[in-house]
């Protein structure tokens, strides 16, 4: 009987599910599970290509391994705020929401800000798109995981607005955790990204 | 029926309750000053890595620097992702990929003779 009525009420929590689990998570963990292969194939084309260097600098050359380390600290430090915003959502402290969402897309704009930064730096330095195919894997994949983090950043956004304006269909608290995951994701991908591009020398 | 399969994937593990997955006092399994404390950790592995690139670590260069991500990695998705405390279908969805993807890549880059070089 109590199965019954936990039954219930996580159907009730979860789109309909008949099995307690939340379709939308499900979904989810899904395409996070396929995004794993998209990055898979970018980051494997950039470690067989980034010794190929035709011509303009190499990437011990035009790599600052520093200011790169910063950006990443920032980006790290994002997903704190995105649990911490996630946390709120399910105390349903809109409050508290809205300042760590806030927060969070603040620090995820930091880094595609450096990302920019990093990108015009390399230019100028004689890295192009096309310059090499070291150039070409590195601004493919790290240009595919930067538009991710401005994606994230449009749904952190849109997400504070919502929550501002107080009207929001469907449950508020797991909306915001599927935008956590997805940020998460993003930052995950990246501490990849920043050991086997950056620290590991060719 | 459905009630049946709930039992069934209940006592099996596959599918946690709403209680034991969103439990109030905890969020999901784990208060703020936790996540902090993760933060924290991470943030502490990160400055591990980065010294790699101001001292020579030798022979240990490389593995360390594995591990290190990994462990990231994996606190990350237990902690932050919450996976250490959900059910155990999103793990395997998720991992499912990632092994997946760690298969076939590395499988295309041994064609290449990537790891002889």
């Amino acid at each position: 009987m109590a199965d019954v009525a936990v039954h219930h009420d996580a159907s009730h929590n979860a789109h309909g599910s008949s099995s307690g689990i939340s379709n939308v998570k499900l979904g989810m963990w899904l395409f996070l599970g396929s995004e794993c292969l998209l990055f898979g194939g970018l980051i494997s084309t950039y470690m067989l290509y980034r010794g190929r260097v035709s011509q303009g600098p190499t990437p011990s050359q035009v790599f600052d391994v520093p200011f790169t380390s910063v950006s990443s600290f920032v980006l790290l430090m994002s997903s704190l705020t995105m649990v911490l915003a996630v946390s709120s959502a399910a105390k349903k402290d809109d409050r508290g929401t809205t300042l760590w969402l806030s927060v969070t897309a603040l620090l995820g704009a930091t880094f595609v800000g450096g990302q920019v930064y990093e990108f015009t730096a390399f230019k100028s330095e004689g890295l192009g798109f096309g310059t090499s195919l070291f150039g070409s894997s590195f601004y493919t994949l790290t240009g595919f995981h930067g538009v991710h983090v401005t994606v994230g950043i449009i749904m952190l956004m849109a997400m504070v607005g919502i929550v501002q304006r107080g009207e929001f269909p469907g449950s508020k608290a797991e909306t915001i955790e599927m935008i956590g995951l997805y940020w998460h994701f993003v930052d995950i991908v990246w501490i990849v990204i920043f050991t086997l591009i950056y620290l590991i020398p060719v | 029926m459905d009630r049946h399969l709930y039992s069934h994937l209940s006592d099996s593990g596959l599918v946690m309750t709403t209680t034991q997955a969103h439990s109030p006092e905890t969020g999901h399994g784990m208060s703020n000053a936790g996540y902090v404390r993760i933060a924290l950790i991470l943030g502490i592995i990160t400055a591990l890595e980065v010294s790699t690139y101001y001292v020579k670590f030798g022979p240990l260069f490389l593995p360390a620097l594995l591990i290190m991500m990994s462990i990231k990695f994996v606190m990350v998705v237990s902690y932050f992702m919450h996976l250490k405390f959900d059910n155990k279908l999103f793990s395997m969805m998720f991992y499912a990929g990632l092994i997946l993807a760690i298969g076939v890549y590395s499988a295309a880059l041994a064609t290449f003779k990537f790891f002889l070089s």
